[in-house]
């Protein structure tokens, strides 16, 4: 904690800012936000991210660039002299084509737009259902705690292609079809973590303090049992994201979310799988960039829950320790003689700085 | 609460009878109750005004649950608190909301007392906005006021408990729960999570607290030396009940209690002359279990002093005042009605010096030998 905390003071000392006025209390959140600055991998997941957010808000203007629309076919470029679809670089085509001769590039970009739309939509929708319902169970606890938290089990035990298989029947697929579905898959992981986490923050002593004030029981949730479920909230709203878009990929794949000819990750892989002895890029591109976008949230997710645990500050000290420690033997070493370890040690202490 | 005042006199707490047991469930499908923990058994005590009740006994005694039945934050089983002459047992939350002002709570762990995500002057300024007395810059002002008062840099307002140390968390506590004006204020072992110097700059801030605003305290510790210094009266918990109960030079002077007696023996002395000239009476063991407390006198099985009739028959808290003549003159108030003869039975809190003992300590008599001897006896059979 404090050689963190001493190398934080000295870092806004530099920049001028610890001086005069009030002292400002250092949030949860500025700590956090240090300790993830200094983790390479949530940083690469996090730019990566914020391009793919890029890229899906531009799609248009990317699609004007190619001068290509969306759902547009074009067969005398697109194809080739099979009527296949053409490889990327061909013809002006980035990415290359569809099998009907459509740019796979704005295609992809296009799906983007839907998969993280659905991702961030369905995530905030289930999030607020799954903080009030766990909240209400695990503070009031007794017969709502019973009925909630048994409703929760029920969802989650549901298998959830059928349920989905039945209601697409039904409704016929949609894009409502698929937030109301994803959502409601999603709030009953997150209510049970949130219940349980309410169960143990209604037993500290500063919510019995409260109720000595007299505080009634949404005051006490929201202001003082609400603050402190943010973190893990924040946490489990990050995983939930990339399961929503994987979520909304298998349904439009099994034809029962987005339809054609709007273009989605889910749906360019199923009409892929039948050209992919022929065009291995239809395949590729999509699934790359459904991996890519799970991926990085998952890893931010994960780099974001081990900055929210003070104990990670040990292990980040460690490394800073560590880094010194190389970037003074690779001096030494330089001084006496540029052996090849030095080098290597003084390589890891330029990017050491650098991160 | 008009009447307030004329009806209980000087008495500004009373609790009469109170019960408290807890439900111990057993697991499984079907939950069903198969036991209760007497937390509190049948306790009576007064709260004076302007006065500070002190509240001794070891953990699980039962302190803190009572001190959560005075303050209205769990219901009594049965048993009746009354508050400036009002029952407050059975009223409802919002009936019970204007009460709330009168009673406030200090804790012990100034850890986990504060909320760690909110900034200090949210903390202190939660009484305003809960009981919608000032908004705005004049919740702000009134904070700073607060926090000027208990010794805190008011600049400080936008801090998080985090920056704070143990004592200066505590003394956030104390700007809590004075910020609503309140007769009563609950300290459940406040300072047992300190270090000793921070100690006493709290208690000395409570007492001149005290003095200020006329405050009455019920001081929860199981520090004796600490009840011995802010306390009027003393009232000593085991196991749900409590053994004795006096003015606290009186209980110090002439525990009558064995436990009691036990009890100062324990607590460390300063003087390394008179730690070493004190006579330890080392207990044997464990306090049993409250699902199934002992018939009888409940400390019967650890007493040195115990006999048949102890674990048959509860001995009821009167007073003993003829045993021996007291080495100093009595106390201030010591001809109450209460304590008029011996014998008499009086409620904790007042000025009679009550014990619920068949065999009471006579000064002078050294508990100690009295156990060592029983113990040889036992080693060696004659």
């Amino acid at each position: 904690m404090s050689v963190t905390e001493l190398e934080f003071d000295a870092h806004l000392a530099e920049e001028g800012q610890a001086s005069g006025g009030p002292v400002q209390g250092r949030t949860q959140w500025q700590l956090t936000w240090r300790r993830l600055r200094s983790d390479r991998v949530s940083m690469i997941a996090l730019a990566v991210i914020v391009i793919m957010v890029l890229l899906a808000i531009f799609a248009p203007a990317i699609a004007g660039l190619t001068h290509h629309a969306v759902d547009t076919a074009y067969p005398v470029n697109g194809e080739n002299e099979d009527g296949n679809p053409v490889g990327p670089g061909v013809n002006g085509f980035l990415l290359g084509t569809d099998s009907t001769g459509r740019d796979l590039l704005v295609r992809v970009l296009y799906g983007a737009r839907i998969s993280l739309f659905v991702g961030v939509v369905t995530t905030l929708i289930a999030t607020v259902l799954g903080v009030a319902v766990g909240l209400i169970a695990g503070y009031f606890g007794g017969i709502i705690d019973t009925v909630l938290a048994r409703f929760t089990d029920a969802v989650l035990a549901f298998p959830y292609i059928v349920l989905a298989l039945a209601l697409a029947v039904v409704f016929g697929p949609s894009l409502t079809i698929i937030l109301v579905m994803i959502t409601f898959f999603s709030w009953a992981g997150i209510a049970r973590i949130v219940r349980g986490q309410t169960l143990s923050i209604k037993e500290k002593e500063y919510v019995e303090a409260a109720r000595s004030l007299g505080a009634g029981p949404f005051r006490i949730m929201f202001f003082d049992i609400l603050p402190n479920l943010l973190a893990p909230v924040l946490v489990i709203g990050t995983l939930y994201i990339p399961n929503a878009v994987v979520f909304e990929s298998t349904l439009s794949y099994l034809g029962l979310g987005v339809q054609p000819p709007t273009p989605s990750w889910g749906n360019m892989l199923s009409d892929a799988q039948n050209f992919y002895q022929v065009a291995w890029w239809y395949l590729v591109f999509p699934a790359a960039a459904l991996l890519i976008t799970t991926l990085a949230f998952n890893l931010l997710g994960d780099g974001i829950r081990d900055a929210m645990d003070p104990r990670t500050e040990k292990l980040i000290a460690a490394r800073r320790m560590r880094r010194r420690q190389t970037r003074r033997s690779a001096n030494k070493g330089n001084k006496q003689a540029p052996s090849g370890l030095a080098v290597g040690g003084a390589a890891t202490a330029d990017t050491g700085t650098k991160g | 609460m008009a009447t307030a005042n004329d009806t209980d006199g000087d008495v500004l707490v009373r609790v009469e009878n109170a019960v408290k047991y807890f439900p111990v469930k057993a697991g499984g499908f079907l939950r069903h109750t198969v036991g209760q923990v007497h937390a509190v058994d049948d306790v009576s005590l007064v709260i004076e005004r302007g006065k500070t009740l002190g509240l001794v006994g070891e953990t699980g005694s039962g302190k803190s649950t009572l001190a959560r039945c005075v303050a209205g934050l769990i219901p009594v089983t049965s048993g009746k608190v009354y508050l400036n002459g009002t029952e407050i047992t059975q009223l409802s939350r919002r009936a019970m909301r204007p009460l709330r002002r009168e009673v406030q709570m200090i804790f012990q762990d100034p850890y986990s007392s504060l909320n760690p995500r909110r900034r200090v002057g949210a903390i202190i300024g939660d009484p305003f906005a809960i009981h919608k007395t000032a908004t705005g810059a004049e919740r702000k002002r009134m904070v700073q006021e607060l926090m000027e008062r208990v010794g805190l840099n008011p600049e400080h307002f936008n801090r998080f408990p985090a920056e704070f140390s143990g004592g200066q968390r505590q003394r956030i506590g104390v700007a809590r729960a004075l910020a609503l004006r309140p007769k009563l204020i609950i300290c459940d072992e406040p300072v047992s999570a300190l270090d000793v110097s921070i100690q006493a700059q709290v208690l000395n801030l409570l007492s001149d607290l005290q003095a200020e605003y006329g405050l009455s305290y019920l001081f929860i510790a199981h520090d004796l030396e600490v009840v011995r210094h802010v306390s009027d009266k003393v009232a000593v918990m085991y196991l749900g009940r409590i053994g004795e109960a006096a003015p606290a030079d009186s209980l110090y002077s002439q525990p009558r209690h064995p436990y009691t007696v036990a009890l100062l023996s324990a607590a460390p002395a300063a003087d390394p002359d008179a730690a070493a000239a004190r006579q330890r009476i080392i207990l044997t063991g464990d306090v049993p279990s409250p699902i199934d407390p002992p018939a009888g006198c409940r400390f019967h099985p650890r007493c040195p002093k115990a006999q048949e009739i102890c674990g048959r028959v509860e001995p009821p808290l009167v007073t003993h005042d003829d045993l021996d003549v007291p080495k100093a003159g009595p106390p201030a108030g010591w001809q109450s009605a209460d304590a008029a003869g011996p014998g008499v039975p009086g409620i904790p809190g007042g000025e009679a010096h009550v014990t619920a003992c068949h065999f009471p300590v006579v000064s002078g008599e050294t508990l100690a030998s009295a156990r060592t001897a029983a113990i040889a006896a036992e080693r060696e059979p004659a």
